[in-house]
C-alpha cells in the first residue's frame, strides 16, 4: 500500500465528512427558523431535551461545585483559604464548568437519543415513508430537534450555575464554617454580566452542536441495528469533542474581547 | 387494458450501485385504475424500481412518466409531484413508533397539508373503519400492535389521502395464510373504492393472483414476461414456471456458495 495514497484518501474522506457535516448544520439550522414549523416536534423535543435533562445536569452541577468548595479550600495555601471560594467558585462554574459539564451531560443523554432515533427510523424505512406522506423528514426531524435544543441549553446551564454554586455553597457554610452572607455577597461582587453571558453563549452554541452531531449520524446511519448503534456512538463522542473545540475557540475570543 | 389511459409510463429504467447493475432497462406501462403486480425473486431490483417510481431512489437512465410528466429528473418538484397524488404500504409497515395508530393515519393531513386535528382525526378514524380496525385502535401506540393490524394501519394511512396511485411493497410478508388474504381483500376492495392505479411488489403468487390485473416478472434487472394472473400457470416462459411453482432446480440458478470440508 503507498502510504501517501492513503494519506490522501483519509484526508479526502475526512474532509468529505467535514463538508457534508457542515452542509448539514447549514441545512438544519435553516429547517429550524424557516416555515414551515412543526410545532408538536418541537415542543416534545423542547421536553424531552430540555425539562427531562433537569435533574440529571442539577445533580452534575450540585456535587462539582461542592467538589471544587473542598478543594479550592484544601489546595489553598493562605489560612483564610475559604474566603477564596466564593470568587474562585463562581467563575469556574459560570465561564466554564456550567456550560461545559451541562453539555457533556445533555451529549451523553440527547445526542445519543437522537442518533438512535433518526437512525432506527432511517433503516425501518420511516424516513422514506413521510417522504411518500408530502412531509419533508429533514425539516420535521432535523429543524424541530436543533431549535429546541439550541433554546433549551442556556436555560439548563443557567439552572446548572445557580445549582453549582449552591452546591458550593453548602459544602462552604455547613462544612467550612464560612459565613452565608460573605458567600453571597462575595459571589455577588465578583461574578459579572460579561462571565454569564459568555456561559449561555457558550452553551447555545454547544446545543446548536449536540443537536447537530445527533441528528447528523441518526439521519445518514444505515445497515441495520449495528449502523444505528454507530451512529449513536459517534454521535456522543462527535458532540463531545466538538464541545471541547467550540468551548477554546469561545473561550479565546471572550479573553481576546 | 390497452383502451384505458396510461397512468404510469416507464422507459429504459436503469439504475446502479456501484458495479452491481440492478436494473438493466426497464420498460413498463401501466393504465390508470389498473392494478399491476411485479414479482420476481430476492434481489431481482423490485424494490429499486419501486423506490425509483415513488421518488426515493434517483434513476441512472430512463424516463418515469406519470401523467405524462418525466419524473425521473428526481428534482425537489418531481418528488412532491408524485408524494402528493400516492400512498404506500410499506414491507415492514414503516409507522411512526412514537405517534399514536390515528396520528399515523393523519399523519398526511396533519403535517403535509397542516389540517386541524380534530377532523384529521375524524377522517384517521374513518379510514381505520375501511381497514377493519376498532376506534380504540386508533389511540394505541404501532408497537402495541400485532403484525397485520400494522399492516392495515399502514394501509389505512396510504389511502387517507385517496391517492391516484397506491404501491404496495409486499403486503403479506411475514403475515400468517389467513390474515394474507384478509390484506389481500382489503388491498382489492379498497383499490377499486378509490378507483387508484396500483403497483405491488410480491413474492407470495397467491397474493399475485388475487390483486393483480395484470403481473410481470422481474429478472436480472429486466422484465422478462408480463401476462394476466391467469396465464401464470401457462405462461411459456420457464423462468415463470419455475418462480410460479417455487422449484429450485430450472434456469434461475440461485448464487448458492459450497463449502467443502478439507
Amino acid at each position: 500500500m503507498n502510504p501517501i495514497a492513503a494519506v490522501g484518501r483519509l484526508s479526502l474522506d475526512v474532509l468529505g465528512e467535514v463538508g457534508r457535516m457542515t452542509n448539514f448544520a447549514i441545512e438544519g439550522a435553516l429547517a429550524a427558523v424557516t416555515p414551515p414549523f412543526f410545532w408538536r416536534p418541537f415542543l416534545q423535543s423542547l421536553a424531552r431535551i430540555g425539562y427531562a435533562s433537569l435533574p440529571v445536569v442539577g445533580l452534575t452541577a450540585l456535587f462539582t461545585g461542592g467538589a471544587l468548595a473542598l478543594n479550592i479550600y484544601e489546595g489553598s495555601i493562605f489560612p483564610d483559604a475559604n474566603a477564596f471560594i466564593p470568587q474562585i467558585l463562581g467563575v469556574s462554574i459560570v465561564r466554564e464548568l456550567g456550560p461545559v459539564l451541562a453539555a457533556l451531560m445533555v451529549a451523553g443523554r440527547c445526542s445519543s437519543a437522537m442518533a438512535a432515533e433518526i437512525g432506527a427510523m432511517r433503516v425501518t424505512e420511516q424516513i422514506d415513508a413521510m417522504s411518500t406522506l408530502s412531509v419533508n423528514p429533514f425539516r420535521y426531524l432535523v429543524g424541530p430537534r436543533i431549535l429546541a435544543t439550541t433554546i433549551a441549553m442556556p436555560l439548563l446551564v443557567l439552572t446548572a450555575d445557580i445549582i453549582g454554586v449552591y452546591g458550593g455553597y453548602l459544602v462552604s457554610v455547613y462544612l467550612l464554617d464560612m459565613s452565608a452572607p460573605i458567600y453571597i455577597n462575595t459571589l455577588v461582587d465578583f461574578i459579572s454580566h460579561e462571565d454569564v453571558t459568555s456561559g449561555l453563549i457558550k452553551a447555545t452554541v454547544f446545543g446548536f452542536l449536540i443537536a447537530v452531531m445527533g441528528c447528523y449520524y441518526g439521519y445518514r446511519s444505515s445497515g441495520g441495528a449495528t449502523g444505528v448503534g454507530n451512529a449513536t456512538r459517534t454521535a456522543v463522542v462527535a458532540a463531545a469533542v466538538s464541545i471541547f473545540a467550540a468551548n477554546y475557540v469561545l473561550t479565546s475570543l471572550f479573553v481576546d474581547f | 387494458m390497452s383502451d384505458t389511459p396510461v397512468k404510469i409510463e416507464i422507459q429504459g429504467l436503469k439504475k446502479s450501485f456501484g458495479a452491481n447493475h440492478v436494473l438493466r432497462g426497464i420498460d413498463l406501462t401501466i393504465p390508470a385504475g389498473k392494478s399491476l403486480v411485479v414479482i420476481g425473486g430476492s434481489g431481482s431490483g423490485k424494490s429499486v424500481l419501486l423506490k425509483s417510481v415513488l421518488g426515493l431512489v434517483k434513476p441512472d437512465r430512463g424516463s418515469i412518466k406519470v401523467d405524462g410528466c418525466n419524473i425521473a429528473r428526481h428534482t425537489a418538484g418531481d418528488k412532491k409531484f408524485v408524494a402528493a397524488q400516492t400512498g404506500m404500504l410499506f414491507q415492514g409497515a414503516a409507522l411512526f413508533d412514537s405517534l399514536k395508530v390515528w396520528e399515523n393515519v393523519a399523519f398526511r393531513l396533519l403535517y403535509g397539508e397542516g389540517k386541524k386535528r380534530a377532523p384529521s382525526k375524524e377522517k384517521a378514524m374513518d379510514c381505520l373503519a375501511q381497514v377493519g380496525l376498532a376506534p380504540e385502535v386508533g389511540e394505541l401506540r404501532p408497537p402495541e400492535l400485532s403484525g397485520g393490524m400494522k399492516k392495515r394501519v399502514s394501509l389505512a394511512r396510504a389511502i387517507a389521502s385517496d391517492p391516484q396511485i397506491l404501491f404496495f411493497d409486499e403486503p403479506t410478508t411475514g403475515l400468517d395464510p389467513i390474515m394474507s388474504d384478509v390484506i389481500n381483500n382489503l388491498i382489492v376492495e379498497r383499490v377499486r373504492a378509490i378507483g387508484a392505479t396500483a403497483i405491488s411488489i410480491t413474492h407470495d403468487m397467491a397474493s399475485a393472483r388475487k390483486i393483480a390485473d395484470e403481473v410481470a416478472m422481474l429478472y436480472e434487472g429486466v422484465i422478462i414476461w408480463r401476462g394476466s394472473p391467469d396465464a401464470l400457470d401457462n405462461s411459456g416462459n420457464p423462468m415463470v414456471d419455475q418462480f410460479v411453482h417455487g422449484r429450485a432446480d430450472g434456469p434461475i440458478q440461485m448464487q448458492v456458495r459450497k463449502f467443502k470440508r478439507r
